[in-house]
């Protein structure tokens, strides 16, 4: 069973053992509007807690997509090539865009969980 | 431009956007809708397929009157003002001395006087301009009482004559004096999304009363600023302040169609003996349509390079085309690259994406012919 934590900046990461898959949240999508692009991370390359590891585009801009904490990229979502609605549809589920090694696993407990989250965006509200 | 820290206008329509689940974001000072619940791509379809309606309220409507008032206008912009037929709507720009681009504007022959059309984000300038510029005999009313709607789509004739019937033979760029229901209003068959259409001006009390019969037509949906922005840029339309500027001519912009026969050979409007030239000698850089070959889109301000990495041009508006369902980009390049077909590499985010030169439209202009 994985652990799902949340950033400041809408990425979440669920936590499975010493692996992590990255994806925007539901709120994140929802402000973005209709996603048009997504440019994912190269399989091998080291991403960096609060560095940018993608990058997806609505009709109207482009945003960074932030690593929650550091990591390896490992495998990203290719279906999101074909198909970048599918984060609007499923931003916390299908939508998830890439999946790293945690390298800096005392990195999550800066994470915030989902109750943290949620409070955190009705203060966002 | 204006100032962030000033508070933002509101249009009549502002309670409606807000019932109506609008996303309100900053623009040219106002407070408008970017989008509505149903989103941009589907509001950009639906307009392209039924009929979208737009609060344009925020741009300027001008009245110019006055003895001559026509060839007064022509000293400030190089289309042919005289030349406009009764009821005629002729799409011109407002030029600089050095023929740099002030704003783009509509300018209709209204009987007894013209009827301006201009950018909200000029529309001060504007008129701060056409009320030092032109002579005395010339006044200058802006029309800040009215509101502006624009009712776009191939649906748009059928829902609008339903209430004018006049409306649905009302030729391309005319314009009318009538009523809607009890209303007064000013119709233009006109717009800016490449699409069949109009703009109907109404006094801003009964904005939101006209804009709620419109919107309960079955084919009419309320549509935002995000996607006006994808059709217009689908429709190869100039946005000011990214394809044409004060540094930018109606030449270099790919606007020489608005140069009037006679303007060209008389002259008179400011800049003339720049773009004579131009036109003459030809210009080093052009308004060229660009579609990337991958899916990233490439967004102002990205960097156009040739296939030695010198760069030949920047990209003035891109994003996704829902039509056309994939990257469009409008910039300038150097004139040699400028040929629909010629390869061109644009520099997203430090990384090089090929791209080819289009012809305009990406979308084909479904104008009402008749």
């Amino acid at each position: 069973m994985s652990e799902i934590r949340f950033t400041k900046d809408h990425e979440w990461i669920a936590v499975d053992g010493d692996t992590g898959v990255v994806g925007i949240t539901d709120y994140a999508q929802h402000a973005l509007g209709d996603i048009v692009f997504i440019e994912l991370p190269e399989i091998g390359r080291q991403v960096s807690k609060g560095g940018e590891a993608a990058v997806v585009e609505s009709v109207k801009a482009a945003s960074e997509v932030y690593a929650p904490v550091d990591g390896d990229v490992i495998a990203v979502n290719n279906e999101l090539a074909e198909e970048p609605a599918r984060v609007n549809a499923d931003a916390e589920g299908a939508g998830w865009f890439f999946k790293i090694k945690i390298v800096t696993p005392a990195q999550l407990a800066e994470l915030m969980d989902k109750a943290a989250y949620q409070t955190y965006l009705e203060g966002l509200a | 431009m204006s100032d962030p820290n000033e508070p933002l206008a509101i249009t009549p329509l502002n309670a409606l956007h807000r019932e109506l689940g609008g996303k309100l974001v900053p623009f040219a000072g106002y407070e408008m809708p970017v989008q509505y619940p149903a989103g941009i791509l589907k509001e950009h379809t639906h307009t392209r397929t039924k009929a979208g309606l737009f609060d344009v309220s925020h741009m300027g409507q001008v009245r110019l009157r006055g003895t001559g008032v026509a060839a007064a206008l022509e000293a400030l912009v190089p289309g042919d003002i005289q030349g406009v037929a009764l009821e005629r709507i002729r799409y011109t720009l407002l030029l600089n001395a050095k023929g740099g681009i002030l704003d783009d504007l509509m300018v209709t022959n209204a009987g007894d006087h013209l009827f301006l059309v201009i950018n909200a984000g000029c529309k001060h300038t504007d008129i701060a301009h056409l009320r030092r510029e032109l002579p005395a005999g010339i006044t200058v009313e802006y029309l800040d009482d009215r509101a502006l709607l624009a009712l776009q789509g191939p649906a748009a004739a059928a829902v609008l004559a339903r209430f004018i019937p006049s409306a649905a033979k009302m030729p391309f760029m005319s314009y009318a004096e009538t009523k809607f229901l009890g209303l007064s209003v000013l119709v233009t068959r006109s717009g800016y999304t490449g699409e069949d259409g109009y703009e109907i001006s109404v006094a801003n009390t009964e904005a939101d009363e006209l804009a709620r019969l419109l919107l309960a037509e079955p084919e009419v949906d309320p549509v935002g600023l995000g996607a006006r922005d994808s059709l217009r840029l689908e429709a190869g339309l100039c946005l000011y302040g990214h394809e044409i500027d004060e540094t930018t001519t109606p030449v270099e912009a790919n606007l020489a169609w608005t140069l009037g026969k006679r303007r060209r050979a008389e002259g008179g409007f400011p800049g003339y003996d720049i773009i004579k030239e131009q036109l003459d000698k030809g210009v080093s850089r052009r308004r060229v349509g660009i579609r990337p070959d991958g899916k990233a889109p490439a967004r102002d301000g990205t960097q156009i390079v040739d296939s030695n990495g010198r760069v030949i041009g920047v990209i003035t508006s891109g994003g996704f085309g829902p039509t056309v369902n994939g990257p469009v980009a409008m910039g300038y390049v150097e004139t040699a690259f400028a040929a629909p077909g010629t390869p061109l590499t644009l520099l997203v985010r430090g990384k090089a994406h090929p791209a080819r030169i289009s012809e305009l439209p990406f979308v084909k202009q479904n104008y009402f012919r008749g």
